[in-house]
């Protein structure tokens, strides 16, 4: 069974319809990219997963959990973790309260210490940073910050929402390795990307979204030799 | 996070040294001579308590509250008719047990009315939050200044003309008058203030820096971002929203007991804005802030007042000017690039010394 499975998903912003019925799935331990153009709702699609949206109509099932009548608090706690788009930091908090926000959903003290060591050892900037209020970091270190922050739920999923966005090369870099490490260590990546090129390089499957649909689907590397794709969204 | 600790423990003990002393000075008749501090000091201090307690939805929660008035309203209509009650009932009441028990009512009152409030404005935010508090804020005074309650032997009277029907004459007692207000019992002295402060302070302090009132600044910095840490947004919300309701509600008990008589229209928007001054000159979230801006901005104009007689009629004009200028300071583009250069300029001066004094050394 698949971990996530989204079946026939639609989603309006008022009489605009955002998500026009998108299936898709996600199995343990795979990376996933959505890709698409500006407006092609792949935002649209992680907000209505993690709860911030209502669905008006279609399933997302989690783990047999239905998702879509679940409250977006109580989600967290079942494992599912969501990086907001644009570096949503929590400002005016130092790094270390935004990573112990982060374990909010958590209880036992020193699991949640144990893993605030392990967001250290993978982002040792933070940790150099944790009396630094948020607000002061540096575009790449905030968006380091949010996936520490994700991190520390101890999620089994991650929605990462464009982490790449606006970001030097050299920290676009390093944020795609770190995503690979944190697949590699056992969690499943759901990733929504502008930069195809770059998320398809480091994705197992793909789906391309479209205007509210999906346009088409399957192993990334094939994606890569698409011709479609290539003219629409690597620039060849 | 020491530096946080020992930050709030200056503030708690600052305060609670500065409250005692002038308390003190009080009691021993030190301040005697100045009839105009006398005068302030139990006001000062009521004032603080509200502007800490809008402080907690203003600066905390990030919500814009323009009708904090109101729910001092709430507090001080229940307070002072709870007392009022007791009097009458029960005339040989110490004034202490009596007041104690009108707290703890209109806190409770008030809190409840925060809770009502709560529930349809923290669907809103911004704008539409900050239309519909005004509007909570000015029904109540509204309201306050058209009920009638009279108490005589058969038991309450309620209506909303003077006086309500079927009241014994004889043995009849207004408690709330209208548009004339009300007049509670004066159990209150600066201990009192000076207590009921420090709580505030304390009980402010405490849930800032829980993990609840962590989670009301993680919304408050960002509402998408708090959502997908887990955090239930609208309970945090409402639970400071209450609080701040609650406190708020005491403080009115308090204001109402502290002065011979109370008109209810004195809660109106202007009061609320004038709160709502303290608490963003003080800094949004800095309690030390909100208590050092009330105390001066209270006095300020006192002072205006005394230095010169022809002050007394532009004070209030003087006092918005320097309003102005602060806010313009604190955020216009201009003031913020002065300041930066200004302590760069500082720095660098400083860093200058320490390297003149190292090469000395060498």
């Amino acid at each position: 069974m698949a971990m996530l499975e989204i079946k026939d998903l639609e989603v309006y912003y008022g009489a605009i319809n955002a998500l026009k019925g998108i299936s898709f799935d996600v199995e343990p331990g795979e990376i996933i990219a959505l890709i698409g153009a500006n407006g092609a709702g792949k935002t649209t699609t992680l907000h209505t997963i993690s709860g911030l949206i209502p669905a008006k109509r279609g399933s997302v099932m989690f783990n047999g959990v239905e998702l879509t009548k679940t409250p977006a608090h109580k989600i967290v706690s079942m494992g599912m973790a969501h990086v907001p788009e644009g570096r949503r930091v929590f400002a005016q908090l130092s790094v270390l309260e935004n990573l112990t926000l982060g374990a909010f959903t958590r209880k036992n003290k020193a699991e949640i210490n144990e893993t605030l060591e392990r967001v250290y050892e993978r982002f040792p900037r933070l940790k150099e940073r944790r009396t630094q209020l948020a607000g002061t970091l540096s575009g790449g270190e905030q968006q380091m910050l949010a996936m520490g922050r994700a991190l520390m739920s101890k999620p089994s999923i991650v929605l990462m929402d464009e982490p790449s966005m606006g970001l030097s090369p050299l920290y676009v870099n390093e944020i795609f390795d770190i995503i690979q490490e944190i697949n590699k260590s056992g969690t499943t990546v759901l990733l929504v990307e502008q930069n195809a090129k770059k998320a398809l390089s480091i994705a197992n499957r793909a789906y391309v979204l479209e205007t509210g649909s999906i346009s088409l689907s399957g192993d990334a590397k094939e994606l890569m030799d698409n011709d479609e794709v290539k003219k629409a969204y690597l620039g060849e | 996070m020491k530096k946080q600790k020992l930050n709030n423990l200056i503030t708690i003990s600052g305060t609670a040294v500065l409250c005692v002393v002038m308390a003190t000075l009080m009691s021993v008749g030190a301040l005697d001579r100045s009839n105009m501090l006398k005068g302030m000091l139990v006001l000062i201090g009521i004032h603080i308590i509200w502007a800490l307690s809008l402080n907690l939805t203003v600066g905390v929660l990030g919500e814009l509250s323009l009708g904090h008035a109101g729910f001092m309203c709430v507090g001080a209509i229940f307070g002072g008719t709870v007392s009022q009650i007791i009097q009458y009932n029960a005339a040989d009441c110490p004034g202490w047990i009596r007041l104690i028990i009108a707290l703890v009512c209109s806190g409770i009152m008030a809190a409840i009315f925060g809770i009502l409030i709560g529930i349809p404005v923290m669907r809103l935010h911004g704008d539409y939050l900050a239309i519909v508090t005004l509007g909570f804020g000015e029904i109540m005074k509204s309201l306050a200044n058209n009920i009638f309650l009279t108490i005589d032997k058969n038991g309450l009277h309620f209506g909303f003309t003077n006086p309500p029907a079927n009241v014994d004459e004889a043995s009849a007692k207004q408690i709330l008058k209208g548009s004339i207000g009300m007049q509670a019992p004066q159990d209150t002295n600066i201990w009192w203030v000076v207590v009921l402060l420090m709580i505030t302070l304390i009980v402010m302090m405490t849930f800032i820096n829980s993990k609840s009132g962590r989670a009301c600044m993680a919304v408050r910095d960002n509402y998408i971002a708090a959502q997908s840490v887990g955090i239930n947004v609208t309970k945090f919300r409402l639970m400071a929203f209450t609080i701040s309701a609650g406190i708020a509600g005491v403080g009115g008990a308090l204001y109402a007991h502290s002065v011979p008589m109370i008109a209810f229209s004195k809660f109106d928007y202007n009061f609320s804005i004038l709160i709502l001054v303290f608490v963003v000159l003080g800094g949004l979230g800095s309690m030390r802030g909100s208590i050092i801006a009330t105390i001066i901005l209270y006095v300020l104009p006192e002072m205006l007042r005394k230095v010169n007689q022809n002050l007394a009629n532009a004070r209030m004009l003087i006092y918005a000017i320097i309003l102005i200028a602060l806010m313009l300071w604190k955020n216009a583009p201009f003031f913020i690039g002065l300041r930066e250069k200004l302590s760069a300029k500082f720095k660098r001066n400083k860093e200058n010394a320490d390297i003149t004094s190292g090469g000395a050394e060498v």
